[in-house]
């Protein structure tokens, strides 16, 4: 129940933009969630109910979307009416092509090896790589307002994001 | 949208006036009820100053039900008509129960239709669910609550595993509607221990909490800070508990009898209940000492006289204990979390008493647990202090409780695959909705199956529910959208609403068990998932090229009828015998020839895709030009 009305940045009391506070993240979204959780209104009537029911789906939705630095660059691109991951917007620079490969290469090795301490070295490397992809992201989206590089960037941090997740489910299935 | 099971509100419309609102920890081995009065959390005793329920329910021959330690004196005498960890037995079937042997009941499966089909116990009073079994036992918590606070309540918190699955919490909340309970909310039972003891002790900080009760294990990991408990994860097992720790030394004394009895024959009822108690005892005996004596006279005038020591229990349940910690590693790293970044780790259920499960959690955790509180006690603490401000006692907005969903939701879609629409530890309330489309020309219903479960195949998740979608108008396949809609409200529970994007239609269900688990289902559903990823993959590979095939299939098959005549036969008959070859490979388990014959089969229908665009192009077209003549 997405709500297409609601802006996630206007409701955290946040300007549009990447680079966020996650401390007054946190702290806005306690806040929002006080004020509308389904626990605040169990003897409510049961019109009051559906809204906080609704408000509360959406603050967490709304957290969780801006928690996640990935999730956060799609969803500042679909405001801009761009869809990072539709299927026509496929184009990625040759290098970080190689630079995939060689991570899932990784991944598989490790994984055929049930070498734990392999994978967690990766998911490190990848976090440093997301780190500096971030910083990118930081300038592209809030100094330059650059959307189309903003689009190829984000791309990358997606991807980067699903390999950590692949890597994630891998070191559950080894133990 | 009526997607929204609200509960009947039952409260008094006088202000100021104290609701009487309770906590009721039903749990596998032992029930409580707690209350806040003048403030402070407090469980209820009955008349004989018992605050533990044994949760035993026995019906007696002149038809009158018994519960609590009356019922469980009598268990080796009447097993059959005493039923004791019913809890066990929510939300389940007949075939989600594997050790039918050691329970002494005489189980029917449910006979009704598919969705109603949860097992039935046979007893001298009738058939009985595990519903009305748990409606008993709350039943005498309600009438012991009302005795002791002098009025009637306004409703009950009521606490479940946090790893209990939709049809279980179902099922909780169907037996308080029997007991003539209004709960006002289902409550994970880590997250009321969290309540209880953040509360008591104000503390801030990351905790876990570790809770191993009589028959479910819980391991949920929060973040308490200023009265906000977020619950960043949480794992479990839902068949592991004190009980199986019983059940083990059970078999280690028939084990040891056998060695020396070699035509020692199987216990009747009686004689299992009765040498599960010893072992019970045996186990709480050796949390103090170092030696236990089980000594029983069986029916047939064996006589059982073992010494079980402290390391030998150890020796024999080690594995269990090491079970547990599997759940609590994968929580740890949903929460994204190391060990250092834990402040504390509360333990909570009976079972958490045995000295080597302590250990074993002080090695992972590099700490000492904390047991300030009593352990069997302080779910029912926590809940009823939740109770207290649901029913509007309370007006400070200092506590909230933010909890998440234990396992992921999905969808079934072509080739018994799942798509997931909910993940595992998202925030509640939540709600997603996801697309999907029509598989074939025409196509005017479409058939919605709900799972729960971590698995890629259907076949490996929890089926909860299924319904239909009809009236969908018919469209070319794909060129329908439907938006199915799923709600996990803040008890836990889920509904799933349906509809059609371009007309609307809508279709509404509220998820009731959908039909049983094979035994390891819900136990091993996580562990399988990470097992079998490899199994998974091929066989997802298998069903994704099989459906991709029946879909060109589908889709050519329809444009020869209609449009046969705009190619030549030669044309024709390429196309049908690229079908036919690709018909027989579909049958095979070779996804990588299906792969390679549907693309030879998009390859010679290429010709053939182009005509009919020209076609129906020049439809539209000339079509636009009648219109804009009549116009």
């Amino acid at each position: 129940m997405q709500n297409a009305q609601t802006n996630y940045f206007q409701l955290f009391g946040f300007p549009e933009q990447f680079q966020i506070d996650t401390q007054s993240l946190e702290l806005n979204f306690r806040k929002i969630q006080s004020a509308s959780h389904p626990d605040r209104f169990v003897s409510a009537t049961a019109d009051k109910r559906l809204q906080s029911m609704q408000m509360a789906t959406t603050a967490n939705e709304a957290y969780s979307t801006l928690k996640n630095p990935a999730t956060r660059a799609k969803y500042l691109l679909e405001l801009q009416g761009i869809n990072a991951i539709a299927d026509t917007n496929t184009a990625m620079p040759m290098d970080f092509l190689m630079q995939q490969m060689e991570w899932r290469e990784q991944l598989e090795d490790a994984k055929a090896a049930k070498n734990i301490p392999a994978l967690e070295q990766l998911l490190t490397e990848l976090q440093v790589e997301s780190k500096s992809i971030q910083a990118d992201l930081a300038n592209l989206f809030d100094a330059k307002r650059d959307y189309s590089s903003a689009t190829d960037t984000a791309r990358k941090l997606i991807f980067i994001d699903k390999v950590c997740a692949d890597i994630h489910q891998a070191i559950e299935q080894l133990e | 949208m009526a997607l929204l099971q609200i509960s009947e509100p039952g409260m008094s419309a006088a202000p100021h006036q104290h609701r009487l609102a309770v906590g009721i920890d039903l749990g596998t081995t032992n029930s409580l009820v707690a209350t806040v009065r003048s403030g402070m959390s407090t469980v209820l005793q009955d008349d004989h100053g018992h605050s533990l329920l044994p949760s035993v329910v026995r019906y007696m021959p002149n038809g009158d039900v018994i519960v609590g330690h009356e019922a469980q004196a009598q268990q080796s005498a009447d097993p059959v008509n005493t039923i004791v960890s019913v809890k066990r037995f929510m939300g389940r079937s007949l075939n989600d129960i594997t050790d039918k042997a050691h329970i002494p009941y005489r189980f029917v499966d449910g006979k009704d239709a598919e969705a109603t089909r949860t097992l039935q116990i046979q007893t001298r009073a009738g058939l009985k669910t595990p519903v009305e079994i748990s409606a008993e036992i709350l039943k005498t918590l309600k009438a012991r609550a009302e005795k002791s606070l002098g009025g009637e309540l306004v409703g009950a918190v009521i606490t479940v595993p946090a790893y209990f699955d939709d049809a279980q919490r179902q099922a909780t909340k169907d037996a308080a509607r029997i007991a003539g309970i209004n709960v006002l909310r289902l409550l994970n039972e880590p997250t009321a221990a969290a309540v209880a003891y953040g509360l008591d002790n104000a503390a801030e900080g990351t905790f876990v909490i570790y809770d191993l009760g009589g028959g479910t294990f819980d391991v949920s990991i929060l973040r308490l800070s200023k009265g906000v408990f977020e619950v960043l994860a949480t794992n479990g097992d839902s068949t592991l508990g004190g009980d199986d720790f019983d059940h083990r030394i059970y078999c280690w004394v028939l084990d040891k009898v056998r060695e020396s009895n070699s035509d020692f024959t199987p216990l009747s009822e009686e004689d299992t209940r009765l040498l599960l108690t010893k072992a019970r005892q045996a186990k709480e005996w050796l949390t103090d000492n170092f030696e236990a004596q089980i000594v029983c006279r069986l029916s047939n005038n064996t006589l059982i006289d073992i010494a079980l020591t402290a390391p030998q229990l150890v020796e024999i349940t080690q594995h269990l204990v090491t079970k547990t910690l599997t759940p609590t590693r994968k929580a740890m790293r949903d929460a994204n979390l190391s060990i250092e970044a834990i402040d504390g780790v509360v333990l909570v259920g009976g079972a958490t008493r045995m000295p080597h499960l302590r250990h074993a959690v002080q090695d992972y955790f590099k700490q000492e647990p904390l047991t300030n509180l009593d352990p069997d006690k302080v779910v029912a603490l926590g809940a009823a202090i939740q109770a207290n401000i649901l029913a509007g006692n309370k007006n400070d907005d200092d506590l909230l409780l933010l909890d998440v969903t234990p396992l992921s939701l999905g969808l079934e879609t072509m080739g018994g695959l799942v798509e997931k629409v909910i993940h595992r530890n998202s925030t509640l309330p939540i709600a997603r909705a996801q697309e999907f489309t029509t598989y074939k020309d025409g196509q005017t219903a479409m058939s919605i199956h709900v799972v729960q479960g971590e698995r890629e195949l259907v076949s490996d998740c929890r089926s909860l529910a299924r319904f239909e979608l009809r009236g969908i108008p018919p469209m070319a396949a794909g060129a329908t959208r439907i938006r199915v809609t799923f709600t996990v409200d803040a008890d836990g529970l889920l509904s799933v609403s349906a509809r059609e994007q371009s007309t609307g239609i809508a279709s509404h269900i509220a998820v009731k068990p959908s039909y049983g688990l094979s035994e390891d289902e819900i136990t091993t559903m996580l562990k399988a998932s990470f097992n079998n990823a490899e199994i998974d993959k091929t066989a997802r590979m298998l069903a994704e090229a099989r459906v991709s095939a029946g879909a060109i299939i589908s889709s050519v098959t329809v444009a020869l009828n209609v449009d046969g005549n705009l190619i030549s036969d030669a044309e024709k008959h390429l196309i049908e015998s690229g079908i036919q070859r690709l018909q027989l490979l579909t049958a095979t388990e070779d996804a990588t020839a299906i792969h390679n014959a549907v693309d030879a089969l998009n390859h010679v229908t290429e010709a053939f895709a182009a005509e009919r665009m020209n076609a129906s192009v020049s439809r539209a077209l000339s079509g636009k030009n009648l219109e804009d003549i009549e116009l």
